[in-house]
């Protein structure tokens, strides 16, 4: 069960630092979907898929000092942001090979938009069906954030491009 | 002749019922559904998984508490909505059927299964009503997409978000069941809060349900329930300790079988679990009464590991816990570790971690970032706010953290043979020591 949390560190680590709950959630959402082997469950919710384990685990991790969390506000909105402390890498290292995770996976990711991230992983989320059927579901689930076609496509081509990079 | 949809039975039939007196049902549709094959075996799935080791009273079925989100959002539909202009009567049916079938995809102590098998109940709740099983063909005589615009809205992929609210939302019927349901079988006398109030104050809205204002306190009240029940049931650690061996029970009886052991009984409806192609058919046919039974046999296996974890579990001789602080003692897990190999005891079964976020606390979350919907409460004027910013009491336990971390070992054994074995000795001494 450490090594789960152990993941988690790593991660952030690699990333240098993930700005935004709801960003890490995708970013961990993807990686899975792109066979890193992380264990958090994840479930669909009304902005995509979410986990609440990983909400939990990151919490655990920031009360054992492993993470730390700053509040930014941006003024009518806030946005969390995480960084590995240094007890943090003693204790990722001590469960995890930091190979486990492609760095070029993590890099791709960081340089996206959180909403971009959430189109992307909520295509993953569907993504035994057929791509019509794809773009109707985010349609359906995300209809306020009104995606355009070309961002659909672009995701599309991301996805395209995640799989290279895991090979 | 009167579409199956708007059948109703020639007289109300009714459930007696300890948290809603009665269930009613009225409508044909929800009486066939019920008496699907599925359906009832929901009776043999306990709604609190091993939590009945530790509360005796919790034997309670998702049978009951299916039966019960029903019955609470009939209430919601046809008390409170029926006649406001946000809500579309159409969508009645669909919404009673959602709620009836929300958890039929539950397997036997669905959590440690779901995390041994790398299952999801959602994902088999789409696949029976989508399948070739007796509540789709019920479902399809409603008309031939019924059975894929109620699996929608489990899925929470339904045009009208309402509809999926009053399933799964933070303040949903689910919940307001299953707290009631829960703390009533366990004895405890947390979990109370005025339901009636919440159904009364309920207002739909395009997207969700929300409260009126002056219903604030009775949600405040339902907020700490959730607080109350998840430290003092849900997570209470001799459960876990059960859920902890009932896990690594699956896990060894797997690799047994993946390691071509011969067991004494066939395990055959495990078999396309262990080898990981499982069908709706294999799903369906497996409840808690398969697993107690193989337990029962398991304990005259020959495999020393499989054996004894199967005689804790069936005679409640559970592991010892400690507390275990991750951030100053993550190295002493690792000495412990090669303690339990020196010992002859596999520390992969036999010294676990448990976190709170292994069974992760369904939390009051504000969304602060969009992650989640908030519960929103409808204010005088009309305009709606985030629950947490009109209460103080919701503020600040949405705001604190709490979390848990400890170690499960077979104290009973370790103190048996530490007189003779220097490793138990060891390993006892070092888990005392702070």
């Amino acid at each position: 069960m450490l090594q789960d949390h152990a993941k988690l560190v790593q991660f952030i680590r690699k990333a240098t630092e993930v700005r935004g709950r709801k960003k890490l959630q995708k970013m961990i959402y993807i990686a899975k979907r792109c066979g890193v082997p992380f264990n958090e469950k994840y479930h669909l919710h009304m902005y995509g898929p979410y986990s609440e384990e990983l909400t939990c685990r990151i919490e655990e991790l920031c009360e054992l000092g492993f993470l730390e969390e700053a509040l930014e506000d941006k003024g009518s909105y806030v946005v969390y942001r995480y960084e590995a402390t240094t007890s943090g890498l003693e204790f990722a290292e001590a469960f995890t090979d930091e190979q486990f995770i492609p760095e070029a996976l993590i890099e791709s990711m960081q340089s996206k938009s959180s909403r971009f991230l959430e189109l992307v992983s909520t295509l993953y989320y569907f993504d035994e069906l057929s791509k019509e059927a794809q773009i109707e579901k985010v349609k359906i689930v995300k209809n306020k954030l009104n995606y355009t076609d070309e961002e659909f496509e672009e995701a599309f081509t991301y996805m395209g491009e995640l799989a290279n990079i895991i090979q | 002749m009167i579409p199956y949809r708007e059948q109703k039975l020639t007289e109300e039939k009714v459930f007696k019922d300890p948290i809603h007196h009665y269930i009613h049902v009225r409508d044909r549709v929800i009486w066939d559904v019920i008496g699907t094959k599925e359906f009832q075996r929901l009776r043999r799935i306990r709604q609190l998984g091993t939590t009945y080791l530790v509360f005796h009273g919790a034997e309670h079925s998702r049978f009951q508490h299916s039966l019960g989100v029903y019955e609470i959002v009939r209430r919601i539909v046809d008390d409170v909505f029926t006649g406001r202009t946000e809500w579309r009567e159409e969508e009645r049916l669909v919404t009673l059927c959602a709620a009836l079938l929300h958890d039929l995809g539950h397997g036997p102590f669905s959590h440690a299964f779901e995390n041994v098998f790398e299952l999801d109940h959602e994902q088999y709740t789409q696949a029976i009503l989508l399948g070739n099983t007796e509540v789709n063909e019920v479902l399809s005589r409603v008309a031939p997409d019924f059975p894929e615009r109620v699996a929608n809205v489990i899925e929470k992929t339904y045009r009208d978000k309402l509809v999926v609210s009053l399933i799964s939302s933070q303040i949903d019927a689910d919940r307001m069941d299953y707290l009631q349901r829960d703390s009533y079988y366990t004895g405890v006398s947390y979990g109370h809060f005025d339901m009636e109030r919440i159904l009364r104050v309920m207002r739909p809205t395009e997207e969700q349900a929300v409260i009126k204002y002056s219903g604030m306190h009775a949600v405040e009240d339902y907020i700490m329930s959730r607080y109350q029940m998840y430290w003092q049931v849900y997570f209470h650690p001799v459960s876990r300790s059960a859920e902890v061996i009932l896990i690594k029970i699956l896990h060894r009886a797997r690799q047994l079988y993946q390691e071509g052991y011969i067991f004494e009984t066939n395990p055959t409806l495990f078999i396309p679990f262990f080898k990981e192609r499982v069908t709706v058919e294999d799903y369906v046919a497996l409840d808690e009464s398969v697993l107690l039974s193989s337990f029962q046999l398991w304990q005259r296996e020959k495999d020393a590991i499989l054996s004894d974890l199967c005689t804790r579990f069936i005679n409640r001789r559970l592991f010892q816990y400690a507390e275990f602080d991750p951030a100053t003692e993550y190295q002493k897990f690792g000495k412990l570790q090669k303690l339990f190999e020196r010992a002859g005891l596999d520390p992969t079964y036999y010294l676990v971690t448990d976190s709170s976020s292994d069974l992760p606390y369904d939390f009051y979350r504000t969304g602060e970032e969009n992650e989640r919907i908030p519960i929103h409460l409808q204010m005088p004027d009309g305009t709606l706010q985030e629950l947490s910013r009109k209460s103080e009491i919701v503020e600040a336990i949405s705001g604190k953290r709490r979390t848990d971390h400890k170690i499960y070992y077979p104290e009973d054994v370790l103190r048996r043979g530490a007189e003779t074995n220097p490793h138990y000795a060891a390993i006892l001494q070092l888990i005392g020591e702070k």
